[in-house]
C-alpha cells in the first residue's frame, strides 16, 4: 500500500476539520475511527444496506461508497449533528413513541433518509414513505412502525395535533 | 393448576404498568447515535484480527507460508490453527438427549482440513483492520482439493463418501416417531394429499455483523469479552472451558446489539479464535465480520426438504399426518446448541394445532460441505407450519372444502386443555378457535373472497392464505440442560432500593432490541409500587447480574420477567417491613403506590426516598433488633411444562402478476396468544418484525450454492432481504390466555411472526394460482418458480 496521504479540509456537524487520510479510506471509517462519530454505522460496506447514510452538502449519501477524500471542501452532517441541533427532534420523538426501532442499528441513517423525504414532501403517502426508505434495510421492525412514525411527523409538521 | 393469589391483583391494580405501551428507556441513545455496539468499542493497544478463509468447500491444508505476510505494515502476528490449538481446545456440538447425534471436534481455526468455503485457516492480527486485510492477502496457503459433497441428498445417498471418514456415513442425526395407527388411517381416508416441500437455506442478516473485542489482562489474569451475544453466561462458561480458565476469570459484557434473531447465540470459531488470540498476544483483539464473512460464516438455517402426506375424510376430518424431512447442516453440528434441534422441532411441531392422533415422522440431518446451520428465529416452526398448513390446504382442496372450514373442524377445541399433540407436545391452554374467528373478522374473509372472485374475472389473480401455528416459548431445562449443556433455563433478578429511593434491577436476560429493559422495568415498577421513571435496569454483564440463560427462544418476558416480578414483590415486602418499623404499625396494613408508602385508605404516609434515607443513613433510629434489607434476589425456571406453548394464526392477501411471476403482498394479519401482554406495543412490534423475516423467507431469501459448495450470492445486492417498499402493513391482534405456571402469566412472542408468515403466503399464492391448476411447494416463491408453475416458461 502506498503511504501517500491526502490532506482534506471539511466541515463536520458545523465544526471545521483538517485531516490527512489514506486515499482508500471511506467516509464512514473516517467519521467513526478518526472523529469518533460512531453513530454512523457500517452494515455491508457495499452500498446496499444504507446503515452508513450521512448528509454531504445537504444530500444523504452512502458513507461507505464515499471516500473521505471526496468530502474535501464539503459539509458533512451525521446523526450526532442533527441530534444536537434539534433539527429532527420531532422525528426522533415520533420514532420513540411508536417504537419504530428495535436494535437501533439502522436508525441513525433511517432518520436521515426520512428527514430527507420530509424536507422535499410535506405530505407523503405511506407508499411514498416506503418507497423513499427502500434503501435502508431494517431487520427488526418490519417497517410498519417506521412508516407510522414518519407519517405522524409529517402530519404534525403540517400543523396537525400532536 | 396454580391458585391465583394476591400478587395477581397487583398486576391489575390502577397504577400497574402491566399491559401498558410505555416507551423503552433505552431508545434515546439509539435515536441519537449514542448507543455502544461492539463495533464501536476501541481499547488501548487494541489490535484487529482478519481471517484467511478457505476458498474451497473441502480441501486439505498442505502448507501455510506466512513469512511474507509477517513483513506487512502494522502486522502483530500471523497464527495458524495448529498454533492456536495450543491456546484453545476444540469442541464437539452434541447433546446427550438427542440420541445418536454425532459431530467431530471443531477447532477455532482449521488445523489440517477445511470443510466449507469460508472456514478460517489462519489469523492475521495487525494494528488496523485494513492492515490486517493487506497482510492476509500475502498469506500463502497451499491446498489439496478433496471431493465436495454439497447437496444434502447426495450426502444421504447410499454409498456416499463420508465427509468425516470415522463416522462411516453423513448422517449426523436421525429421529423417527410413529404414533397411533398411521397406515390404517391412510387406508380409511377418502382422500390423501401429498407434496414435497422445499425450504431454501437462508440466514439472519443482522445489520450489525458479529463483533467481539477480547481483552486478556495478564496482570489480573482476567479476560474481558465485549460481545453482541444473547447468552453472556453461556459464553463465559464456554470461553473459560476452552481457554483453560476458571469462569471467574472471564467477564462477558454485552452492550447494544445490532440485531440477533438467534444468529448471536452460538459459539463461532471466529469468536473463540479472537479470545484465544487475545490470550496469546496479551492485548485486546477485535474482530468484526465484514458482510462476505457474515454470509459465509454466520449460521444459516432451514435448508429442509420435507415430504408430507395427509389423510382426510370427506367430512373434513383429518386422520393422519406423515412426514419425511431431510436437512443439511454443513460439516459440523454447531456448539453447544447443536444443529439437530431444527429437524427435531419439525418432528415435534408438525400437525401440532390439530386434534389428529395418528402421526409418523422421520427426520434425517446430513453433513455436507456448506456453511453450518443452526438455530435462527422460530427454529423449525416455519417448516413445520408450512408443511402442516400446506397439507391442510391440499386436503381441503382434495375434498372441495373451504380452507377455513377444514381448520374449524380440526383445530384443537378451545375447551380441551390441558391437551397433548400426537408428537407428545403438552399444551397448558391454547386458543386456536378464538384466534381464527378473530382474524376472520379482522380481514373480513367473506369480502376478500368476493373481491377475489370479482377481480379474477378481470384477469387479476389474488389469493388468500391462512396458517394456524403453535409456538415454543419459555423453554425449561428440557431444551438444553438435560442434554448436558451448561445453558441455564432459569433466570435471576436482583432488585434494590438505592439510597435516593430509586429502584435498580439487575437481570440475567439480555437486550437486542426486543424491549427487555422496558418490560423488566414495567414488571419491577408494578411489583414494588414505584414510578416507572424511578426504575433502572442493568443487564448484559456477567460480573454484575445474577446467573441466567439470557434472551433466546422467547424466554425473556416469561422467565426473566417472572424472576423480576418475584424479586420486586420480595423487595416490596422488605420495604414495608422498614416502613412498618418507622411508622410503628403492621406491614400488612401498608402498601406502596406511586413511590409512596400508603395506608389502607390509600393515604401517603412516607416516600421511598425517606425510607431509603432512614435505612441507609439513620439506621440508629430504627428498633435495635431490626435490620433493613433493601435488596431482594429471586430466580425462576418453568417446571410444570417443558415449554409454554403459544398459538396463533396468520393470514395473507396477495396478488400474483401472471405475466412477470411477481408476488405482491397486499395485506397481512396476525392474531396470537402470548398469555399476559406486558407491553402491547412491544409485542405487536415483535410480531411484525418476525412476520417480515418470514416474508423474506417466503419471497426472497436464499443462500444459493453451486455443486462445488461455493456460495453464489454472498452479498446484499444478490441476497435479497425485505425492504420497506415490498412489505405490507401488518395488522396484529391478541387473545390472552395467561400461563397459570407463573404469577405474571406471560409467554413468549418472538417466534410467532416468523413461524407462520411463509405458510400463509405460500397458501395464498397457491390460492391465487388455482385457476392454472398450479401448486407450488417451494420457498422462496421467486418469479421464475411462479412462471414455471403456471407453464409460462419451461
Amino acid at each position: 500500500m502506498s503511504a501517500r496521504r491526502i490532506r482534506i479540509s471539511l466541515e463536520v456537524n458545523g465544526e471545521p476539520v483538517e485531516a490527512e487520510v489514506a486515499p482508500r479510506q471511506h467516509l464512514a471509517d473516517f467519521l467513526r475511527e478518526t472523529l469518533g462519530l460512531t453513530g454512523t454505522h457500517i452494515g455491508c460496506e457495499h452500498g446496499v444496506c444504507g446503515a452508513c447514510g450521512v448528509r454531504l452538502d445537504g444530500a444523504v449519501v452512502r458513507a461507505c461508497l464515499t471516500l473521505a477524500a471526496q468530502a474535501d471542501g464539503g459539509a458533512v452532517e451525521t446523526i450526532e449533528g442533527v441530534s444536537d441541533s434539534g433539527e429532527i427532534a420531532d422525528l426522533q420523538a415520533a420514532f420513540e413513541k411508536r417504537n419504530a426501532l428495535q436494535c437501533g442499528y439502522c436508525t441513525p441513517a433511517m432518520l436521515l433518509s426520512a428527514q430527507e423525504l420530509l424536507l422535499e414532501n410535506a405530505a407523503p403517502s405511506r407508499e411514498e414513505i416506503r418507497d423513499h426508505l427502500s434503501g435502508n434495510y431494517c431487520r427488526c421492525t418490519g417497517y410498519h412502525a417506521i412508516v407510522d412514525a414518519v407519517e405522524e411527523t409529517a402530519r404534525q409538521r403540517r400543523g396537525g395535533p400532536a | 393448576m396454580t391458585e391465583r393469589t394476591s400478587p395477581l391483583s397487583a398486576l391489575d391494580r390502577p397504577n400497574s404498568y402491566i399491559g401498558r405501551a410505555v416507551p423503552r428507556p433505552n431508545l434515546g441513545r439509539l435515536l441519537e447515535g449514542r448507543g455502544q455496539y461492539v463495533s464501536d468499542i476501541s481499547l488501548p493497544r487494541m489490535a484487529h484480527v482478519v481471517f484467511v478463509r478457505s476458498p474451497y468447500a473441502h480441501a486439505r491444508i498442505v502448507s501455510i507460508d506466512a513469512a511474507d505476510a509477517r513483513k506487512g505494515k502494522g502486522v502483530v502476528a500471523v497464527v495458524t490453527g495448529a498454533e492456536l490449538a495450543n491456546v484453545c481446545t476444540p469442541w464437539v456440538g452434541v447433546l446427550t438427549h438427542l440420541k445418536g447425534l454425532k459431530s467431530p471436534p471443531q477447532h477455532a481455526i482449521a488445523v489440517d482440513r477445511a470443510c466449507w468455503v469460508g472456514e478460517a485457516v489462519a489469523a492475521v492480527v495487525a494494528a488496523s483492520r485494513a492492515e490486517a486485510e493487506d497482510a492476509a492477502a500475502r498469506v500463502l496457503v497451499e491446498y489439496e482439493e478433496l471431493p465436495v459433497t454439497a447437496d444434502m441428498d447426495d450426502a444421504l445417498a447410499a454409498g456416499a463418501a463420508p465427509i468425516h471418514p470415522d463416522f462411516g456415513d453423513n448422517i449426523a442425526f436421525e429421529r423417527r416417531l410413529d404414533v397411533g395407527e398411521v397406515d390404517a388411517a391412510f387406508a380409511q381416508a377418502d382422500a390423501v394429499a401429498e407434496a414435497e416441500f422445499v425450504f431454501a437455506r437462508h440466514t439472519g442478516v443482522t445489520l450489525e455483523a458479529r463483533s467481539i473485542v477480547a481483552d486478556w489482562n495478564p496482570g489480573e489474569q482476567r479476560l474481558t469479552v465485549y460481545q453482541g451475544t444473547q447468552a453472556p453466561h453461556m459464553m463465559q462458561n464456554i470461553i473459560a472451558r476452552h481457554l483453560g480458565l476458571a469462569e471467574a476469570q472471564v467477564r462477558v459484557l454485552c452492550k447494544d446489539v445490532g440485531g440477533s434473531f438467534g444468529i448471536k447465540v452460538h459459539v463461532y470459531a471466529d469468536d473463540m479464535a479472537t479470545v484465544a488470540l487475545s490470550k496469546l498476544l496479551k492485548r485486546p483483539v477485535k474482530h468484526v465480520a465484514d458482510r462476505v464473512e457474515s454470509f459465509l460464516t454466520d449460521i444459516h438455517a432451514r435448508d429442509h426438504r420435507c415430504k408430507g402426506r395427509v389423510a382426510v375424510r370427506k367430512d373434513g376430518t383429518i386422520l393422519a399426518f406423515e412426514i419425511d424431512d431431510r436437512t443439511g447442516i454443513g460439516p459440523y453440528s454447531v456448539y453447544p446448541r447443536t444443529s439437530a434441534i431444527e429437524a427435531n422441532q419439525v418432528v415435534n411441531l408438525v400437525g401440532g394445532p390439530y386434534a389428529v392422533k395418528n402421526y409418523r415422522a422421520r427426520a434425517r440431518v446430513a453433513f455436507q460441505n456448506k456453511n453450518v446451520t443452526c438455530q435462527y428465529r422460530a427454529v423449525g416452526h416455519p417448516i413445520a407450519c408450512s408443511v402442516t398448513e400446506g397439507l391442510v390446504d391440499r386436503a381441503a382442496a382434495a375434498i372441495g372444502m373451504d380452507p377455513v372450514e377444514i381448520r374449524r373442524r380440526n383445530l384443537l377445541p378451545d375447551d380441551c386443555y390441558p391437551a397433548e399433540s400426537a408428537a407428545g407436545m403438552k399444551f397448558e391452554a391454547l386458543s386456536h378457535h378464538a384466534a381464527l374467528e378473530k382474524i376472520l373478522a379482522m380481514m373480513d374473509y367473506e369480502a376478500l373472497r368476493a373481491e377475489q372472485a370479482r377481480l379474477r374475472e378481470q384477469g387479476v389473480y389474488r389469493g388468500v392464505g391462512i396458517a394456524s401455528f403453535i409456538e415454543v416459548t419459555n423453554p425449561s431445562a428440557a431444551f438444553y440442560g438435560v442434554g448436558g449443556a451448561r445453558i441455564s433455563s432459569q433466570d435471576g433478578a436482583a432488585v434494590r432500593l438505592d439510597a435516593s429511593g430509586a429502584i435498580v434491577c439487575q437481570t440475567s436476560i439480555t437486550e437486542q432490541g426486543q424491549g427487555s429493559e422496558a418490560i423488566i422495568a414495567q414488571v419491577v415498577a408494578t411489583a414494588v409500587g414505584a414510578p416507572l421513571e424511578r426504575v433502572r435496569v442493568i443487564l448484559g454483564d456477567t460480573d454484575n447480574v445474577p446467573y441466567g440463560g439470557g434472551t433466546w427462544a422467547s424466554r425473556g418476558a416469561g422467565i426473566g420477567g417472572e424472576a423480576a416480578w418475584r424479586a420486586g414483590r420480595a423487595l416490596r415486602d422488605n420495604i414495608l417491613s422498614v416502613a412498618a418499623a418507622i411508622l410503628q404499625t403492621e406491614a400488612a396494613a401498608l402498601d406502596i403506590a406511586g413511590g409512596e408508602i400508603v395506608d389502607a385508605e390509600g393515604h401517603a404516609r412516607i416516600g421511598l426516598d425517606e425510607i431509603a434515607r432512614i435505612a441507609y443513613f439513620r439506621p440508629d433510629t430504627l428498633p435495635p433488633d431490626f435490620q433493613a434489607e433493601l435488596i431482594a434476589t429471586r430466580h425462576y425456571a418453568p417446571r410444570k411444562f417443558p415449554f409454554a406453548f403459544t398459538n396463533g394464526v396468520q393470514a395473507a392477501s396477495i396478488e400474483v402478476d401472471v405475466r412477470t411471476g411477481f408476488v405482491k403482498l397486499l395485506r397481512h394479519w396476525v392474531v396470537e396468544d402470548c398469555g399476559r401482554v406486558i407491553n402491547p406495543q412491544l409485542v405487536d412490534e415483535q410480531i411484525r418484525g418476525g412476520v417480515v423475516q418470514g416474508l423474506g423467507a417466503a419471497l426472497f431469501e436464499h443462500c444459493r450454492y453451486d455443486e462445488r459448495g461455493q456460495m453464489l450470492n454472498a452479498n446484499m445486492a444478490d441476497y435479497l432481504v425485505p425492504m420497506a417498499g415490498e412489505m405490507p402493513d401488518i395488522e396484529v391482534a391478541h387473545v390472552e390466555t395467561p400461563t397459570q405456571e407463573s404469577e405474571l402469566g406471560a409467554k413468549g412472542a418472538g417466534e410467532a411472526g416468523t413461524a407462520g408468515a411463509a405458510a400463509a403466503v405460500a397458501n395464498a399464492v397457491n390460492d391465487a394460482l388455482a385457476p392454472f391448476g398450479a401448486v407450488i411447494s417451494e420457498i422462496p416463491l421467486t418469479p421464475e418458480l411462479v412462471l414455471r408453475a403456471i407453464g409460462a416458461i419451461s
